[in-house]
């Protein structure tokens, strides 16, 4: 069947077909382009290709399975999505969250953001020739992700921000990476400002090509940077604020004229801001007694011990080991029976725990929500990504929506592009962060 | 205290129309009839209303109820920040409504999306086609009555 740009193309324009495996098509991607020479007379998206049926499998998930799905939709900033969903669950539930598991969830989402910025402008830098940036931003993400890696246990999908609270406390260590992340990133965000903030290349490629004004932009439903970018001031967090960022101290970035070199302005300028929020917040955490444990015997030790008596000292544990649980859960989850994984010493040693443990994954049980609706949405890396979720009373969603904050904005592409040279698609495209599993789920 | 305002300006402005409005978790839900949805939209996005954005559209599946399938639209206006949810309820044998197009550009890719997945149909729309799936796929795979391992029957290659 062909398509609508091949049945209403003129008999004398060229067509071009980019993607949907191309170097700067970021996920899977397929534009058309129906050219005048180089000029874009009309062009068509065509996505999906990266359609997994996420909402559809999540409908079959318990709640509490289906978390790991979510990581897989903006897999550069997975703690997000996870944030998202559980926020939505818990605004079902009401439940209240211990602060120091906000504080927790804070720092973890402002370091998504950032490795979410970092890799959308590595990328477009890169499309436009600067590879240099590439690299120097990919560092930084590392260095992000170590900190990521060392709290949750994986680097991308982490599934670690539960119902309820956190999966796990922070690492003993977790200050000395965090700073030496904070530190390197901000390195890395001085010498790409010096790199491209008057580079002549990037510049004619980005400073007023694929410009939006504000009407536009909020009537295509653009929201995140790429809303401000055309002076339109609107942050989720501002405006619904959740957790604890109200109690903290930070700006909105906003550009002018919404073109490309704005939309980079402006991520760039958030992660500033992020970095703030994270100094703020990894001061004002609360700390309590037993989230540094010191003075416990290694596990070795312990386990030599154990030969000959059973050993009573406290054992230093990673807190994101499974059977480290019981004595951190009163502090990074809601003290609700039944919403979080029973803590694994309990499942091992005890028939209650056991018991506890089957209760919460046999189906039929575990976690349901009340019957209704909710909706509630965070600042994700994009923009405002929303959770839409009817339930019936039982343990599997009954239906479960994600407003995807990049589909608005690549919806836009087309209406961008026109009457622009082929050239123009690449930082515009770059620079709207198109992410494929959150775009086609 | 403005949710309650906008909740009685509609039901002012539209008595028959609207058929029920309530606050459910503190976002504001209304439920109108089919054939109103397209002035409702016209007068929420006025300037007086400014519900500027059309944030989501989607479509819920209650099989075994009638009316069977509940559009949901959510609104959000930048300048009171407030958020509306909007439903209309479709039977399945009048499976169609007004598309959103012309106030919203947006509802473009939403519409297709909900046309793909329910088999909604949108009238006024541009350029209705399936958005995720491929041309020549069989059924619409977001309704309750499609089972979650359903093999499609393969396809021809394009020529």
């Amino acid at each position: 069947m062909p398509t609508r740009i091949e049945k209403e193309a003129r008999p004398d324009s060229l067509l071009l077909n980019m993607g949907p495996s191309h170097p700067a098509m970021h996920g899977t991607i397929r534009i058309m382009l129906e050219l005048d020479g180089e000029r874009i007379l009309n062009s068509e998206l065509e996505v999906g290709y990266l359609h997994r049926g996420f909402e559809k499998t999540c409908e079959n998930r318990t709640y509490f399975n289906l978390l790991p799905y979510t990581d897989r939709l903006n897999y550069v900033s997975p703690l997000i999505n996870n944030l998202g969903y559980v926020m939505t669950v818990e605004k079902m539930l009401g439940i209240e969250v211990p602060e120091r598991a906000q504080y927790i969830r804070v720092l973890m989402s402002e370091l998504s953001r950032i490795s979410d910025h970092l890799t959308c402008l590595a990328a477009m830098a890169m499309e436009c020739g600067a590879f240099t940036v590439f690299l120097y931003k990919m560092r930084a993400r590392e260095f992000i992700w170590d900190v990521i890696e060392q709290t949750t246990g994986a680097r991308m999908t982490t599934s670690y921000i539960r119902i309820g609270g956190v999966k796990a406390d922070l690492h003993p260590n977790f200050d000395t990476v965090l700073k030496k992340a904070v530190d390197e990133t901000r390195d890395v965000l001085k010498d790409v400002h010096g790199l491209l903030d008057k580079n002549k290349i990037f510049l004619n490629r980005t400073r007023d090509v694929g410009n939006i004004s504000a009407e536009d932009a909020i009537n295509f439903g653009w929201t995140g940077p790429c809303l401000r970018s055309a002076g339109v001031y609107y942050d989720v967090r501002k405006a619904h604020p959740y957790l604890i960022y109200d109690r903290l101290k930070w700006d909105v970035p906003l550009g002018e004229r919404g073109d490309n070199f704005d939309r980079y302005m402006v991520r760039m300028k958030e992660m500033d801001q992020s970095l703030r929020i994270i100094e703020q917040a990894a001061v004002r955490i609360p700390q309590t007694a037993r989230s540094h444990i010191s003075g416990g015997i290694e596990p070795a030790e312990a386990i030599r011990a154990s030969r000959r008596r059973k050993p009573r000292e406290n054992i230093n544990l990673s807190p994101n080991l499974e059977g480290s649980e019981e004595f951190r859960y009163r502090d990074i989850t809601a003290s609700q029976k039944g919403l979080a994984v029973p803590p694994k010493e309990n499942t091992y040693t005890t028939i209650e725990g056991l018991i506890e443990h089957f209760k919460f994954f046999m189906s039929g049980h575990g976690i349901q929500p009340p019957k209704g609706e909710a909706y509630f949405a965070v600042e994700g890396g994009n923009g405002e990504l929303g959770f839409y979720i009817v339930s019936d009373g039982t343990d599997r969603p009954y239906r479960l929506h994600l407003r995807a904050p990049c589909f608005h904005i690549v919806s836009a592409l087309e209406f961008l592009i026109k009457g622009r040279y082929v050239a123009d698609v690449i930082p515009t495209f770059g620079s709207m962060n198109m992410i494929g599993g959150e775009l086609d789920r | 205290m403005e949710e309650k305002e906008i909740l009685k300006r509609l039901r002012f402005k539209f008595p028959v129309e609207v058929e029920d409005s309530a606050v459910s978790l503190g976002d504001d839900v209304i439920v109108i009839a089919k054939d109103a949805l397209l002035p409702v939209a016209t007068f929420l996005k006025e300037k007086a209303q400014d519900y500027a954005m059309l944030l989501d559209l989607t479509c819920v599946d209650f099989r075994g109820k009638e009316p069977r399938f509940e559009m949901v639209y959510h609104l959000f206006s930048l300048s009171r920040n407030i958020r509306l949810r909007l439903k209309v309820r479709l039977s399945e044998q009048d499976l169609w409504i007004d598309s959103l197009t012309g106030l919203w550009k947006n509802a473009n890719w939403l519409e297709r999306e909900v046309f793909d997945m329910f088999g909604v149909r949108f009238e006024g729309h541009p350029d209705l086609r399936r958005l995720f799936m491929y041309d020549g796929f069989e059924g619409y795979p977001l309704r309750k009555d499609y089972p979650l391992r359903k093999r499609q029957p393969p396809t021809r290659l394009r020529d």
